[in-house]
């Protein structure tokens, strides 16, 4: 177990110098960030100026060599645009990111999960199909899309929820959170369900599929042979079996979860980095970027390798390391 | 479970029995609202194949479209009277009937062509990695770590600045986006299926290890693919939209349904609704009819529903 | 648990009804840009700019038309060629309280260029004061190299920061309030970045007394969010209403619109200088040289634009078909300019006289996410120029890759915009006109590497002369040379929207600012 946390923990290193190179020769390719902050007025000595001011006027590889000093320090350089710190813009954005993310996938599991197991029992009938057929809507639209029908019904026409932002945050171990409070809650609501939706469909659909392949299996025949209780042999037996695709999939959900709040953010004006990052995608604020890329390239790493521990947990004949 | 390894072994190995191919086929259209969303699909794929035979005006032709014809309403004629525009007109004076036939080509193609790609690819990816196992494994799965966290945006946008526009970028930028998802998704599975009995079968027959491979272990995974593929065709036509909507996807002369979405999208609170509104049912009719056939065909093909 | 969870909400929402109720005199203003910072000089944008008038105020005000207003200098006047005299406002104080004195525009001026880490500073603003010399605390001269009849407006570009906390204070100061000290209408309270930002009214603000306690910005940059927001009652006032919203906010009666004119001018920049251009082929796709050289070519394609077309159906009435680069009233705006009116047949004329009967075959390169519309109207001018034989494709592209490749000459015909903040005509001439000259710092954003040697002199000629009269002529003389050879093609000038709930008034401002002195409330 500690040989292969090690072996992860320095693959993942690896991993993570490989991304911060590739993003620093991909933004390089897209353009200079000059060209798109500098007033268009500004005369080419101040050109050259701001060039010079951020490094960009080195050549590429010793800008690299600059920040890999750096961020062996923990300093991801400084914002192009914010001048301030590129982690600390980060972690100033990341709880209310997470906070989403959390909320979104909540949902899909509470909703998804049930209604999952209920359409897999109940293949052949009405509420079986029924879910299955309303679980299509969740991905068939795109989420911009969405997300603004919801604003228009439940904030225009029934005036119910806000439109848009953050709420009231309070302190909770250091780190704001908005569910703890009233307007906090109404504004989490509508995005967490745009989020969602997407997730709820899947969680659904990889349930239903699950519980109809094991309730074939022999061991549900025995089980019931047996005369244990239908609640028992689908709440422990067969859910014990289909978490592992869920596992996965919802692991791997909740990194793209992450990455691709952006849009949900953009439309719900919501604080978090998603909508950070796609600013600074547009201006190319190059440390933002990387410092983003690094930190959700990281979260995807422990997810997985949570995931990992999971399985070996859930399936003793899953060893961790699988080396043969 | 192990009193029932030959019986596993019997019915594991997926047959290329004629038989059998009709026979599910059969059982395919014994179920009424799966038959008719393939007819809807092979409809759909109809009308994209043959738009340009069969819409009144060439949407992507610049010389046929005027903006003093733009956001008409549905049943509106052109203003020379020569076209009536029965879905409307979007703001540039394009036919929403002929757009949406034409964009269902494109949506179509681009989200079929790299799910399908990005499956084979993930598919032989994630199958070696789980086999071969050790630091192959580790090597790809941290290879899928980093593609999975790059954001699409990010990925779609360092293509357009270094490549340019065009439906083959879009399919290249939704492969790369793609690929890891599968990789990791079936890799997964083949853990979990290698450790069965009937594998341990097979290899106890001496059976070579590709072929446990392919004609073993990969048909037993097929369901799960296909809810994953079924969903994920989906979400690529959605992702195409969304890129479209953040100015990364097609050229706009030549809209996708996803990008007549976006177009639309706009005019979402202003009245003109079918902008967005007759694409986005086009979409959803699309999504759904592939759906049908792709949660009728998991049923059909997967090995152990079938006794 | 639903029903319960419901209800819950809904006691929330009317508790926060109550709140908004209750505090009438709270402006909630709905921004489509949020700041990168609130330190005046470290970015130079709009966004910025905007917020900084909030808490800092300019030596030189704008009115909402961009003419030069007292601001905290009373007056201004050269007292010779080489050297500006400003008088300062007396009895003016900080937030804090402190005295402003002349020793704090000492301060900013000499700040300006030495911002660190600036992506786009207002250093060009000062570049021709050479000394300082303060005369006493509300006198203060500038000493230039040579004479300067652009300084008045140069100084209403930039805020005054008080020099006991703007002396060493990074922009992490001036974000958190530390150093976000002014002398403006209201007091910085919190910016919680992406959410919101507050400000309390300066009781002691030296104009008239501020109509609004409190202020909360909120940047909220998807359009249809924004107007959502507004009509959901969330915000009282939003900017950048998009042209396609307005049609329908005008009907409801919950809300009222106010329109102004703006100095962005959307543009055509054309290559004309190079030989061998990169998106230009004859009709069969072979290399030919460049017909944008010959300005018969270039007025074919300006006659073969209906603008009114694009201002009726693109924008939806929201734009200002365009002579030249500036609306008339401005300074250097010619009388005699009329926009090129719609004429394809001429066009096609044109062409043939120029040895093109067939056209020739062309890519039209703009920003999908820069200006209003960008992508429809860069299509919509395809179109008409394919109907008069210039075989046109578009390509769309996000800002962050368009300016660059824009800036290396990577295209041929170019979609742009340009906004005149400085309110007159030399500005634009020097930077999309005048021939490209790094060393003179000319021809800035010159894409099209336009070059005519009469404009470049009478610009040159203009940016000496201090008498207004003379200066102004000069410029005249220059906007009509380059424009009548078609340096650009001009499209429109935007017409900028506010939306805002009935019951509120502001006037609209021709530079976009959404700033909150000038909403009034008409109860």
């Amino acid at each position: 177990m500690l040989a292969f946390l090690i072996r992860r923990i320095s693959q993942s290193a690896v991993v993570l110098l490989v991304m911060s190179l590739l993003v620093f020769v991909g933004v390089f390719y897209i353009g200079n960030p000059i060209d798109i902050l500098i007033a268009p007025d500004a005369t080419p000595a101040e050109y050259a100026r701001a060039v010079h001011e951020l490094g960009l006027d080195k050549p590429l590889w010793e800008q690299y060599t600059i920040f890999l000093k750096g961020a062996l320090h923990g300093d991801f350089g400084n914002s192009f645009v914010y001048n301030e710190p590129a982690l600390k813009v980060i972690l100033d954005r990341l709880p209310a990111t997470l906070e989403l993310a959390f909320t979104a996938m909540f949902i899909a599991v509470i909703f998804g999960i049930p209604l999952g197991m209920v359409a897999g029992m109940k293949a052949n009938n009405w509420i079986g199909r029924n879910i299955m057929r309303f679980s299509i809507l969740g991905f068939s639209l795109p989420t911009f899309w969405v997300g603004l029908m919801l604003i228009i019904i439940f904030s225009v026409q029934l005036n119910w929820l806000p439109s848009g932002g953050r709420g009231e945050t309070v302190m909770l171990l250091g780190i704001p959170v908005s569910f703890l409070t009233l307007s906090g809650l109404a504004h989490l609501i509508l995005p967490a369900t745009n989020l969602a939706l997407f997730k709820t469909s899947l969680a659904i659909r990889l349930t239903r599929a699950g519980v109809q392949e094991n309730m074939q299996m022999d061991y549900v025949k025995f089980a019931r042979a047996k005369g244990l209780s239908e609640t028992r042999v689908i709440g422990l037996h067969v859910m014990k079996n289909i978490m592992i695709p869920v596992i996965t999939v919802l692991g791997m959900e909740f990194g793209s979860l992450i990455a691709f709040a952006v849009v949900t953010e953009t439309i719900f004006a919501w604080p978090g980095m998603g909508k950070l990052v796609i600013d600074s995608i547009g201006v190319l604020d190059r440390p933002i970027i990387v410092a983003y890329l690094l930190i959700t390239v990281t979260m995807f790493i422990i997810i997985n390798l949570v995931v990992d521990i999971l399985y070996s947990i859930l399936d003793p004949r899953v060893r961790l390391g699988q080396e043969r | 479970m192990s009193e029932h390894t030959t019986e596993a072994v019997v019915q594991a190995p997926a047959v290329q029995d004629e038989s059998l191919i009709l026979e599910a086929v059969k059982e395919f259209f014994e179920n009424r609202v799966a038959a008719v969303g393939l007819v809807i699909f092979i409809i759909m794929i109809g009308v994209a194949l043959f738009a340009p035979y069969i819409t009144p005006q060439n949407p992507y032709d610049l010389m046929s479209i005027d903006i003093m014809d733009g956001k008409l309403a549905p049943g509106s004629k052109s203003f020379d009277g020569s076209v009536t525009y029965w879905l409307g007109t979007d703001s540039q004076g394009r036919d929403m009937f002929s757009s949406i036939l034409y964009g269902l080509r494109i949506s179509l193609g681009v989200g079929v062509v790299s799910t399908i790609i990005a499956l084979v690819i993930g598919a032989v990816i994630g199958l070696w990695a789980a086999f071969v196992g050790g630091k192959t494994d580790s090597v790809i799965m941290r290879i899928v770590d980093l593609q999975l966290s790059f954001p699409a945006i990010l990925v779609a946008l360092i293509l357009l600045a270094i490549l340019g526009k065009g439906v083959d970028k879009i399919i290249l930028a939704l492969i790369l986006v793609q690929w890891a998802y599968y990789a990791r998704a079936i890799r997964s599975n083949v853990i979990v299926e290698r450790s069965k009995e009937y594998v341990e079968a097979a290899k106890c027959l001496a059976l070579p290890q590709r072929r446990i491979m392919f004609s073993h272990v990969l048909p037993n995974c097929t369901p799960e693919l296909i809810v994953i593929s079924t969903v994920k065709v989906a979400s690529a036509i959605a992702l195409e939209a969304t890129l479209s909507f953040l100015g990364l996807g097609m050229p706009i002369t030549e809209p996708s349904l996803g990008l007549l979405i976006s177009n639309g999208f706009k005019y979402l609170q202003s009245g003109y609704y079918w902008i967005s509104f007759y694409p986005g049912v086009a979409l959803l009719i699309l999504i759904v009819s592939i759906n049908l056939v792709g949660d009728r065909l998991r049923d059909v093909l997967n090995p152990r529903l079938k006794r | 648990m639903r029903n319960k969870f419901m209800a819950l909400v809904t006691v929330c929402m009317l508790l926060l009804v109550c709140a908004a109720g209750a505090s009438a005199e709270t402006l909630t203003i709905g921004l489509k840009g949020e700041p990168t910072s609130l330190d005046p000089h470290f970015h130079n944008v709009n966004a910025n700019n905007e917020q900084a008038i909030y808490v800092f105020d300019k030596l030189i005000r704008q009115d909402s038309r961009q003419n030069l207003m007292p601001g905290l200098a009373v007056s201004w006047i050269p007292v010779s060629d080489n050297v500006w005299e400003f008088e300062l406002r007396k009895g003016v104080t900080f937030h804090d309280g402190s005295p402003f004195t002349a020793e704090d525009v000492k301060f900013t001026i000499e700040r300006i260029p030495t911002v660190p880490n600036s992506p786009s500073s207002f250093t060009g603003m000062v570049s021709a004061i050479k000394k300082i010399e303060i005369v006493d605390p509300h006198t203060i001269r500038f000493h230039t190299e040579g004479p300067a009849p652009l300084l008045p407006r140069n100084m209403a570009t930039f805020n005054v920061v008080s020099k006991k906390y703007g002396k060493g204070a990074s922009t992490a100061d001036f974000n958190s309030g530390k150093a976000a000290i002014g002398t403006g209408p209201y007091k910085l309270v919190e910016w919680k970045r992406g959410d919101h930002i507050t400000y309390k009214r300066n009781d002691n603000y030296w104009g008239v007394k501020q109509p609004w306690e409190t202020i909360i910005a909120k940047p909220i940059t998807n359009d249809g969010t924004r107007v959502a927001a507004l009509k959901s009652g969330d915000v009282d006032i939003i900017n950048f209403v998009p042209p396609a919203d307005v049609a329908h906010l005008s009907k409801d009666s919950k809300l009222t619109l106010s329109k102004s004119p703006s100095t962005r001018l959307i543009y055509l920049h054309l290559d004309s200088d190079r030989n061998d251009t990169p998106m230009v082929t004859d009709n069969n796709g072979k290399k030919i040289k460049n017909p944008m050289k010959d300005v018969r070519v270039r007025k074919a394609i300006s006659k073969a634009i209906n603008r009114k077309a694009i201002a009726a159906r693109i924008m939806d009435g929201l734009a200002v078909p365009a002579a030249q680069m500036l609306p008339e009233g401005y300074e250097g705006t010619s009388k005699t300019l009329k926009p090129e009116a719609y004429d394809p047949k001429g066009a096609k004329a044109l062409l043939a006289e120029a040895g093109y009967p067939d056209g020739f075959k062309i890519t039209i390169h703009g920003p999908n996410d820069r200006y209003v519309n960008d992508g429809d109207i860069a299509q919509a001018v395809a179109q008409m120029l394919t109907k008069v034989g210039i075989k046109t494709e578009v390509n769309t592209m996000p800002k962050s890759v368009y300016f660059g490749k824009a800036s290396a000459l990577e295209f041929s015909l170019m979609l742009v915009g340009w906004a005149t903040d400085t309110g007159e005509h030399s500005n634009c001439l020097g930077a999309l006109l005048h021939t490209y000259d790094k060393d003179k710092g000319f021809g800035s954003a010159n894409r099209g590497r336009y070059s005519n040697p009469k404009v470049d002199k009478l610009l040159e000629q203009a940016l000496v002369t201090v008498d207004p009269a003379r200066h102004n002529a000069l410029l005249v003389e220059a906007v009509e040379t380059g424009m009548n050879d078609i340096g650009i093609v001009p499209i429109h000038y935007q017409v900028n929207v506010w939306a805002m709930k009935k019951g509120l008034d502001y006037n609209g401002r021709t530079d976009g600012y959404t700033l909150p002195r000038e909403v009034s409330e008409t109860k």
